[in-house]
């Protein structure tokens, strides 16, 4: 008789327990979605989102701040980084001729960022890099003007 | 005599197409249903790109399936695996026929129009298991087996509550059925407290059964993703594929159908003032919206715990609800 | 009269559970010998997410080895890199600041209740109900966009550096975690109804997948497979390092050993990581956030140093031995979920299929961290 109660017993708290939970999934119907329509709405990216890096400008005469010091170049752990220059009559500093980012291979680490004590390099806040081409990620960081925010 | 055939080959011919499109429209915006509604539960969009609130998606998707090549793998039986989607959509659609959904509309009146529903539902487990061992597939033979059990365990109960039902309007016309439930929503069967106390679970009993004929959540596990890989139609591609998706469908509309006639009324409204189409349709897919609902919350169960509730829950309820039916009946 | 019994010999088949499939979170493959539905064997075949971490310890130096950490185990990054930046600094000698210690333990506990949440979500998309997984993703959404404003990254994290962090925290982080602990609290009742009550997923759970304790003692199973199984050792508090020692949060353990018990024990730990959080920003110091007189090259004293932390996995231990020179000459991970896997060719014996699954899942494996 009292397997009999047992059994019954389990019949009953089975079924509220799914009852229970159909009231859970239905409560969220009225509720806003969590999801954002990504293509046509987008969200702002925090600070310190970590994009590729950028060389950071002097506000005044526009010109990158890197003296080529080659620190980020030697702290990078995959060699994504290939910085040249040359000092020029009368400049206080070398200035950098050539600075290529490979982004197929950086692992957005920071330790680049990290190790410039010139403050030259900074991260941006770009996140739609899909592309077709891989060329498109070998980045000359001295063309690209600025920061572009998005 | 010839304008009577002429009229008569007409009604034929319009009952048919109006079916097929009933069920393939049915069929392929329930889809569409079920993506938007698993998206309002878990707080989501669910398709918005192809129409406006997504509703040409199923046209996408479509013709993405007849665009693909239909492929047989080596070793398949090909004449069996070619017959398996034919032989899973046929009964479904056949079932269609005998549905009244209104007073008046309703392609057959047929007196034993309850038999026929079941009957067809039969062969639908033997088209999934001929789908299943067709594919040389171990993962496919594994959930073809597993079918067979599991629509056999659950046609008893079915069967037994609509014995029981029977015993109560004494008729296995749909139409018939139906009509003795005008009145207000009172009259309707689930709520018959006078020929059986056990009514409303008599219902439940029906529901569950019904998803576990058609193979839908929580007893899913013909297609259980997370283990076989997509189960007895794991090697269709393509538009066969497309055709057990949309037989799944129309099994689901079907066994709706059947719930709401059997237990709530068909086309009564629930005042008793105009009875009529529009409720048998609004009473649809409040059903499949239910449908969709229980799948969407509900984890898989286990293989034996399906069984079990078959053989340990369901059938001993049902045998005491058409003893108590059968005892009310011959007392009163 | 005897009457003597033969064997009959039953036809067994193997099934592939291959590299690709849902349910294995990852890449690995279980051949598997069937006797109809019942498992005879399940051989385990690993190595396909192969990267050479610990030889890539040894070519690079200590701090490029840095972003590796992150991606050993992706789900509780922060944890390994607590282990390595902890073994390095015990070998070179470096103390870190009080205010860096709290940070540490403050995003790596975070971090736990980040990674339990995704566990749960793909544990019941195991098991075959896909809606938990959405609720679960969209707290730990709260989690991720709290990280992201402190480190910068959502997932593979390089936030800790030798001496301390690279990032100090703000009032908004704060305000945002105190957010987030009150709507993580409310939450778990939801949570407890919708999923640990429901009957269905207790009968796919409960007496489910059995490991007794002296199997994970055999096999050196940690975390909350061991603690599921009555166990009570967490390196938090056996071993404890870091700011640990300063706050006041309980194990839990239960004792079934079966997948239920091991689902509670992690939701449990969610609820502890929470009460951790709260003290510890209660009593955050000020100060710097970094060691002073780091080297930028660091070339730690010859010798070797095994640290362990728990991570959410498990015990995540690295052994590290240094010659003197900036690369280090050994560097050994001992991944939790390798230990954790190994088991499930014993327990899963004679089991079927989907139970053998749910005992898969309830392990809580991250396949790229067995095969570093």
């Amino acid at each position: 008789m009292r397997a009999f109660g047992k059994y019954l017993k389990e019949i009953v708290t089975g079924s509220w327990s799914l009852l229970v939970g159909m009231w859970i999934t239905l409560r969220q119907i009225p509720v806003r979605p969590v999801t954002v329509n990504y293509p046509y709405e987008s969200l702002p990216m925090t600070n310190r989102f970590r994009g590729h890096v950028e060389l950071i400008r002097n506000d005044e005469t526009g010109e990158p701040n890197c003296v080529v010091c080659m620190a980020c170049q030697k702290a990078c752990p995959s060699n994504c980084i290939r910085v040249e220059g040359h000092k020029p009559e009368g400049a206080p500093h070398r200035i950098p001729t050539l600075f290529m980012l490979d982004f197929t291979t950086c692992s957005l680490c920071g330790l680049c960022v990290e190790s410039c004590k010139f403050n030259a390099l900074e991260f941006s806040r770009e996140y739609n890099q899909a592309s077709l081409s891989k060329e498109d990620y070998q980045m000359d960081l001295l063309q690209r003007g600025g920061k572009e925010t998005h | 005599m010839p304008h009577d055939l002429f009229r008569e080959i007409a009604r034929l011919v319009l009952y048919v197409v109006g079916l097929v499109a009933f069920g393939a429209f049915n069929a392929a915006y329930l889809s569409l249903l079920e993506r938007k509604e698993s998206a309002w539960f878990q707080r989501r969009r669910g398709p918005v790109e192809v129409g406006p609130f997504g509703l040409l998606q199923p046209v996408a998707d479509g013709l993405k399936l007849l665009g693909k090549q239909l492929l047989v793998p080596r070793g398949a039986d090909v004449l069996l695996f070619k017959l398996a989607p034919v032989a899973v959509i046929t009964p479904a659609i056949m079932c269609l026929v005998v549905i009244p959904f209104s007073e008046t509309i309703g392609a057959r009146d047929f007196s034993l129009g309850l038999l026929m529903i079941y009957s067809f539902g039969a062969i639908n487990v033997l088209a999934t298991l001929l789908a299943g061992w067709a594919s040389n597939n171990k993962y496919s033979s594994i959930s073809a087996a597993r079918v067979v059990a599991q629509n056999i365990a659950y046609e008893i109960p079915l069967l037994l509550i609509i014995l029981a039902l029977v015993m109560v309007t004494h008729t296995f016309n749909l139409r018939e059925i139906v009509e003795l439930q005008s009145g207000g929503f009172w009259q309707w069967n689930i709520f018959q407290i006078s020929a059986s106390p056990l009514m409303p679970v008599a219902f439940v009993i029906y529901v569950i059964c019904m998803l576990a004929e058609t193979n839908r959540a929580p007893f899913d596990i013909v297609e259980a993703e997370s283990e076989l890989i997509a189960g007895a139609f794991t090697e269709y591609a393509g538009m066969s594929f497309g055709l057990f998706f949309i037989a799944e469908y129309v099994n689901v509309v079907v066994g709706s159908c059947i719930g709401i006639i059997l237990f709530l009324g068909g086309w009564q409204c629930p005042f008793g003032l105009l009875p009529g189409l529009h409720w048998f349709l609004v009473k649809l897919y409040l059903f499949c919206f239910a449908v969709i609902w229980v799948r969407w919350t509900f984890p898989r169960t286990q293989f034996y715990g399906l069984l079990n509730l078959s053989w340990k829950i369901l059938i001993p309820l049902s045998l005491v609800h058409l003893v108590v039916t059968a005892i009310l009946v011959k007392l009163f | 009269m005897t009457i003597e019994g033969t064997t009959i010999h039953r036809e067994t088949f193997v099934i592939n559970l291959g590299p690709q499939h849902p349910a294995t979170h990852g890449v690995l493959r279980i051949k598997l010998t069937m006797d109809g539905e019942y498992i005879v064997d399940a051989e385990p075949v690993i190595g396909y997410g192969h990267r050479m971490h610990e030889k890539m310890g040894e070519n690079r130096s200590y701090t490029k080895f840095l972003p590796n950490t992150g991606r050993i185990d992706y789900a509780c990054a922060l944890s390994n890199g607590h282990a390595y930046v902890c073994a390095v600094e015990r070998l070179a000698g470096i103390l870190v600041p009080e205010r860096a210690e709290f940070l540490r333990v403050i995003t790596t506990e975070l971090n736990r209740i980040a990674s339990h949440l995704l566990w749960a979500g793909a544990f019941l998309v195991d098991l075959g109900g896909f809606t938990p997984l959405l609720y679960t993703f969209d707290d730990r959404e709260a989690i991720l966009d709290l990280l992201e404003s402190v480190t910068g990254a959502r997932l593979t994290f390089c936030y800790f550096r030798f001496g301390g962090v690279c990032n100090d925290i703000d009032e908004d982080f704060i305000e945002g975690t105190r957010r987030f602990i009150a709507r993580m609290r409310s939450r778990m009742p939801m949570y407890h109804s919708l999923i640990t009550h429901n009957v269905i997923f207790r009968g796919r759970c409960e007496g489910i997948g059995e490991i007794p304790a002296e199997t994970c003692r055999r096999y050196g199973a940690t975390g909350p497979v061991l603690r599921g199984s009555g166990v009570s050792y967490d390196v938090r508090k056996a071993e404890p390092y870091s700011a640990y020692p300063l706050f006041d949060f309980d194990v839990p353990v239960y004792h079934g050993g079966d997948c239920l018990a091991r689902y509670l024990v992690r939701l449990d730990e969610i609820v502890e990581s929470m009460r951790i959080i709260e003290q510890a920003i209660a009593r955050l110091p000020e100060g710097p956030v970094m060691a002073e007189k780091v080297p930028r090259t660091l070339k730690p004293a010859e010798g070797q140093c095994y640290f362990n932390v728990e991570s959410a996995r498990g015990n995540f231990g690295v052994r590290l031995v240094s010659d003197g020179s900036d690369t280090a000459y050994r560097l050994k991970l001992r991944s939790p979920s390798f230990s954790n896997f190994s088991l499930f060719r014993e327990c899963s014996r004679g089991s079927l299929l989907p139970d053998a699954l749910a005992l898969l899942g309830s392990l809580d494996l991250v396949i790229p961290e067995i095969d570093r």
